[in-house]
């Protein structure tokens, strides 16, 4: 199994500090923004990035976590159904620009089920999607990321590996690995 | 493990701790979904579900269409008393008539024991059992547990009484089973002639003396009397059931502890539990209502999720 490394803990810290001067950018005192995490592992950079942000803004950062898993489109064309995760959003997003965050973008049906989830709780003025890398050429359907980390050309065969400490590792590592099984 | 190991709900019986746990699990999302200004989620957006009434049912009917319809499946609903059972169609073949017009699950509530079991080895769709006569109401177990293990923590280790008319009611032997394999220690109290003779066979404990009962207990499950089903008479009047049996506050205040009162309803208000019992601060009779929902969402969502 071939793997290369995309992001290390000290790349990964570069690159969300950049994500988020782009983000007061575009939001400046993220007075009327909002962030959404998307389970599972979007929360992590959700977190990471609003942790970042705090540094940056004197208004308060409002995040929330959203679960995808009773809005996907592949429910019952799976072998096993996906095990669903907490939604914890206490505020709502009426006429909030929401900026949805995610690791991975690849088919973009996770992040077409995030935005029929998150409209149980108002409809957004704007919704942006940042996320961390941006596996090319993959797209199903028509989602594009408003803010990226890293783009990446990949096949379909290939995965990202996505170990951080907050999965209890000593450091952050993501990885794209060729899958031989599948190959 | 994310999915149920049958693709039916007949019984408890047919559980293990590992799928309550699940079940449980996932009705912990469902819950927090129906606490939300809009308390919908369209995961079962492509399938059928026939509600399957031949007995009557209020709570648990409108519980099983709510839980539907917030998973944006839709629903058929059938009760015997309007429908051509009582023109002599037989059982299979009435499912097979709603199955014929392409439905993917079952909710059934029958008075014959066994009937949802007979029905499972005949046809493919899934089957939910809704209570089958006097043997296993499964749902309505599995919402009980889990109100237990909302209010309580936790349901291992707890001592649960049910009090009442253990011989008719499908609810006592599925929340034996539900709680025995969840750790609970179970008590049934009642008259004896309303408990089944070999009932200490299950391993549970048995009463005929509700305080000595209530004593023992940390939660009681209180039932009601089933006459529709008494084909004879089991004591002497509803006034003397209610005198030795019924639970009010002077016997609750009299215990010098707290107890949670549970009731899966219809409550008999002054026969088996008096009014400022059933609406005390130690009822949890209205969560257990409001669980159902999230409890039969969640097993409608997981039996529903296997690959079609």
């Amino acid at each position: 199994m071939q793997r290369r490394l995309l992001f290390d803990s000290h790349h990964l810290d570069i690159t969300i500090k950049r994500l988020c001067q782009q983000l007061v950018e575009n939001h400046d005192s993220f007075e009327n923004t909002v962030l959404l995490g998307m389970q599972p592992r979007g929360v992590f950079f959700a977190d990471r990035i609003a942790k970042e942000l705090k540094s940056k803004v004197s208004n308060e950062i409002k995040l929330g976590r959203l679960d995808t898993t009773f809005y996907r489109d592949d429910f019952r064309r799976r072998d096993a159904p996906l095990k669903p995760n907490a939604t914890e959003v206490d505020f709502i997003i009426e006429d909030k620009k929401v900026i949805l965050i995610d690791d991975v973008l690849f088919t973009g049906r996770s992040v077409r089920a995030a935005m029929d989830a998150m409209i149980a709780f108002g409809r957004p003025a704007k919704v942006e999607l940042l996320v961390l890398i941006d596996r090319m050429y993959s797209r199903d359907i028509p989602v594009e990321a408003t803010y990226t980390g890293m783009q990446v050309n990949t096949i379909e065969t290939q995965k990202i590996l996505v170990e951080i400490m907050e999965q209890d590792r000593a450091e952050d590592k993501i990885w794209i690995i060729d899958n031989e099984s599948v190959a | 493990m994310s999915q149920l190991r049958s693709k039916h709900l007949l019984g408890i019986k047919d559980l293990n701790a590992e799928d309550i746990g699940l079940i449980f699990e996932t009705a912990d999302n469902f819950k927090d979904v129906i606490n939300r200004p809009i308390k919908k989620v369209p995961s079962l957006r492509d399938i059928t579900i026939a509600n399957v009434f031949f007995e009557n049912s209020t709570r648990t009917r409108l519980s099983f269409e709510l839980a539907e319809k917030r998973l944006s499946a839709d629903v058929i609903n059938f009760s015997s008393s309007s429908s051509s059972v009582k023109k002599g169609e037989t059982l299979l073949d009435t499912v097979n008539n709603i199955l014929a017009m392409k439905v993917d699950m079952i909710v059934m509530r029958h008075a014959s024991p066994g009937a949802p079991h007979f029905l499972s080895k005949h046809i493919d769709a899934n089957i939910v059992n809704a209570g089958d006569g006097t043997h296993e109401h499964p749902t309505q177990a599995l919402l009980d547990t889990y109100s237990i293990r909302e209010s309580h923590g936790d349901v291992s280790g707890k001592k649960v009484v049910i009090v009442g008319d253990i011989l008719h009611s499908r609810v006592a032997l599925s929340n034996i089973f539900a709680l025995q394999k969840l750790g609970a220690e179970v008590m049934v109290c009642g008259p004896p002639t309303l408990i089944p003779k070999f009932i200490s066979g299950l391993g549970i404990k048995v009463s005929h003396h509700v305080k000595e009962a209530l004593a023992w207990c940390d939660i009681a499950n209180i039932l009601r009397i089933q006459l529709e089903r008494q084909q004879i008479k089991y004591f002497p009047s509803l006034r003397e059931y209610s005198l030795y049996y019924g639970v009010d506050k002077a016997l609750l205040d009299s215990l010098g502890k707290e107890i949670t009162i549970m009731h899966p309803g219809p409550i008999n208000r002054g026969v088996e539990i008096s009014s400022d019992v059933a609406d005390s601060e130690h009822s949890i009779i209205l969560n257990q209502v409001e669980n159902g929902v999230a409890i039969r969402m969640a097993i409608l969502y997981l039996l529903a999720a296997k690959k079609a």
